[in-house]
């Protein structure tokens, strides 16, 4: 087994990014994710590494729609505003069904807003958030550990989904350390990640084609069943969660990402003191994890949904529970729900 | 008796979707000739735009990728760098190249990234129906200029490929014409040039093409062919710009 | 055990790094750790600050309300944090930039880090002063561990301050001690 060592979140989505078999990195600088950048160009290039510091946020992303048509391996990662730029792109990867992983290391906003961390950009990730019918697989590391591993999973998800999978971080998970086991194994290519699709050139076969257009409106609603029928899949295959002493709580909190380890402190508090509480941490977060739910589903049980934004999580929360009573604690804009917050709403 | 016309294998065996008396199909089959004649067509990988080329990979008959619009020179840029041993282009319009893809264009070109680019320059918007482009001349009357480019508000026509000749890591740019058979001859043999510098690894290469759009000229296709020799070229002049 | 630790002074300090080697020691220890800087318009206006949290069991929250210690390495940080430390917790208070501060119910340990460092010749080392002490006073790592870290931790062209680092730690122990 490898020596833990210590490193920040962005630094182990970096490495993890390389050890599971990215080629091909794009990005534009943006607080907080700078060390993920930086980390990127000392430890990308040489063979096959490859990267490229873009001339905007436009640019890297449709170099990473490049690079994966040509058959890597890609990535980028932003924050906040700069995910706005990407959407355009990211439409396209999901139109063109290519696989690849963006990086969100959330700040708050609206706007320029500021680093401080928040989570503010759920419904951008979960619903799509470029033009057209389409979901990212999004996943919400809560440590730096899971950070890491999350790459592996993302690379892997992308590529068998063909579809672009994103990390939803923030600022706090970004910058903060924590020690690290890196994997003893790195991505080996198998017969599995074979891309035929890919532009190689057509030597030995009929030319490829990548592309969202569809000139024959019949061919773009059959393209966007198509797409349905994937992402019905991926609903019922890809949910992801981790739950806390379900089995007998009264009351259930529902947070991910930094947020579920701040909460998750507070069921510890109120455990202590005999409360029954559980915790709900959502790993994906598209597709939801409505499957957590249902399993626990019953008439008395009180949720809480606590994000570091303002009832984005909460209605995903209230579509998988029903009926259920959901109550809501968020701060955004630079405000994070402490776990003496949440105490005293469980208790309240 | 000798052959001396065959069908490209790089083209397709099928009619356009091109307007009458519209460059594209020249510049198309002019690509697909080169292709085969420098005998790449398994190597190269084509970057098709947003515009009315939107779909020239039906057209072409080796692989290919759609880009955003403005996106194709990042997309390039990717592909390349991922498959240095591809033959890799981007075919734009002035609209994709000059306008909306301006900062992709500069900045791969000062990258010196080692690709071959085709800009269709026909002074207006095609598919989006006759709108002002960057390179609309003073005057010319389009959908968004009706009465003719102001240059005091709209600004003036933009010589992108003069623009990028001042950057250090360009190896090429000539600017040539569709407007007799002789000038295309002419435009055929710099298109092989900037796929001859790919392949020796001389590095980026431009050749902007006045190609004739007659329906938004509001034009024959004669006279657009004159209007290119008589008014456009003298806005952008032809010949080795780098 | 979870001991949480707000670390406070000014850019060039060596505040970040006085967490990182805390973080370090911790983690060869086999303990859980987070390390949490101040980072962004926070660290304008030359002020640094970094949280560390060490505990036997997984960490919640990496962010610290009330701290078990508060190690102050300059004015400007005890008005900013003295109100952050836990009811009779541990202030390590660098008592070569920071005078006659007093507090009721917080457990006060002066020690005058900038001249003891510039005493071994290079005042950068206020940081490890200050962690000697601190190590001396709680011990939560034990004081070898740090040293290991530290040797271990230096870049091979900074391999020439071990030394005087090494020293540090163990005068700030010291005159913990006293």
């Amino acid at each position: 087994m490898k020596k833990k060592i210590l490193m920040t979140g962005n630094e182990a989505v970096a490495q993890g990014a390389i050890d599971a078999g990215c080629t091909f990195y794009a990005g534009y600088p943006i607080t907080p994710q700078n060390e993920l950048t930086a980390y990127m160009a000392v430890h990308m290039p040489g063979k096959p590494g490859i990267f490229i510091q873009a001339e905007s946020e436009l640019a890297a992303i449709n170099m990473v729609y490049g690079a994966s048509a040509a058959g890597a391996r890609a990535m980028t990662s932003s924050s906040s505003p700069g995910i706005s730029l990407k959407q355009e792109g990211i439409s396209y990867i999901a139109g063109a069904e290519l696989p690849a992983v963006i990086v969100n290391v959330m700040r708050a906003g609206p706007g320029l807003g500021n680093i401080t961390p928040a989570q503010s950009d759920y419904f951008q990730a979960t619903r799509g958030g470029g033009h057209g019918d389409y979901h990212l697989i999004v996943l919400a590391p809560a440590s730096v550990q899971e950070a890491y591993d999350q790459m592996f999973l993302s690379f892997d998800l992308a590529d068998k989904y063909r579809a672009p999978v994103m990390v939803l971080g923030d600022g706090m998970l970004g910058q903060m350390m924590e020690p690290l086991q890196l994997s003893a194994v790195s991505f080996q290519p198998s017969a599995e990640n074979k891309k035929p699709w890919a532009l190689t050139g057509c030597a030995g076969r009929s030319p490829n084609v990548i592309k969202s257009f569809y000139m024959d409106t019949n061919e773009l609603e059959k393209f966007n069943l198509n797409l349905q029928k994937k992402y019905a899949l991926i609903r019922q295959k890809e949910q992801r969660w981790e739950e806390i002493f379900l089995k007998d709580a009264k009351t259930i909190i529902v947070a991910y990402g930094s947020m579920a380890r701040i909460a998750r402190s507070a069921v510890h508090a109120l455990r202590g003191k005999g409360k029954k509480v559980g915790l709900i941490r959502p790993i994906t977060l598209w597709p939801f994890p409505e499957k957590a739910f249902t399993k626990h589903l019953t008439s008395n049980t009180r949720y809480l949904a606590v994000e570091m934004s303002y009832g984005q999580m909460l209605e995903d929360v209230q579509l998988a529970v029903g009926k259920a009573k959901v109550d809501f604690l968020g701060r955004a804009g630079g405000g994070v729900p402490s776990e003496e917050d949440i105490i005293r709403r469980v208790n309240g | 008796m000798d052959k001396i016309y065959s069908h490209p294998v790089s083209l397709r065996d099928n009619s356009t979707h091109y307007c009458a008396g519209c460059g594209h199909g020249t510049a198309h089959r002019i690509i697909a000739e080169i292709v085969d004649e420098l005998g790449i067509r398994e190597k190269v990988i084509g970057l098709a735009p947003v515009g009315c080329a939107v779909i020239a990979y039906e057209y072409w008959n080796f692989d290919c990728s759609e880009a955003a619009h403005g996106r194709a020179l990042a997309v390039a840029t990717a592909i390349k760098r991922v498959r240095p041993e591809n033959i890799v282009f981007t075919y734009q319009g002035d609209g994709d190249l000059a306008a909306i893809g301006t900062n992709e264009t500069i900045h791969a070109a000062n990258r010196g990234e080692n690709l071959t680019v085709i800009f269709i320059n026909n002074a207006v918007y095609g598919m989006t129906g006759g709108q002002m482009a960057p390179t609309t001349l003073a005057g010319q009357k389009t959908a968004t200029t009706p009465a003719g480019r102001d240059v005091l508000s709209h600004g003036f026509p933009l010589k992108i490929s003069e623009m990028l000749a001042l950057l250090p890591a360009v190896k090429y740019i000539e600017r040539v014409s569709f407007h007799s058979p002789q000038e295309i001859i002419k435009a055929k043999q710099a298109i092989k040039t900037a796929f001859l510098n790919q392949i020796n690894n001389i590095g980026f290469s431009l050749v902007e093409i006045l190609s004739p759009c007659p329906t938004y000229w509001g034009m024959s296709p004669q006279k657009s062919l004159e209007w290119i020799k008589e008014v456009m070229a003298k806005e952008f002049p032809l010949g080795r710009i780098k | 055990m979870t001991e949480k630790i707000i670390i406070a002074g000014s850019g060039g300090q060596g505040i970040m790094l006085l967490g990182k080697v805390i973080a370090e020691t911790a983690m060869r220890e086999n303990k859980f750790v987070t390390w949490l800087p101040a980072y962004g318009a926070e660290v304008r206006g030359g002020a640094a600050h970094c949280a560390v949290i060490i505990s036997d069991t997984e960490i919640g929250s990496p962010l610290i309300d009330k701290a078990d210690t508060l190690i102050a390495m300059n004015a400007l940080s005890i008005i900013k944090f003295q109100n952050r430390i836990k009811n009779k917790g541990l202030l390590i208070l660098n008592s070569s930039l920071i005078h006659q501060f007093k507090k009721a119910k917080v457990d006060i340990l002066e020690c005058p880090c900038t001249e003891i460092a510039e005493g071994l010749g290079n005042n950068k080392v206020a940081n490890m002063v200050a962690l000697g002490a601190y190590l001396a006073k709680k011990t939560v790592i034990p004081i070898r561990a740090a040293q290991e870290a530290i040797n271990e931790m230096a870049p091979a062209d900074k391999k020439a301050l071990v030394e005087i680092n090494i020293k540090a730690l163990q005068e700030g122990a010291k005159s913990a001690n006293g």
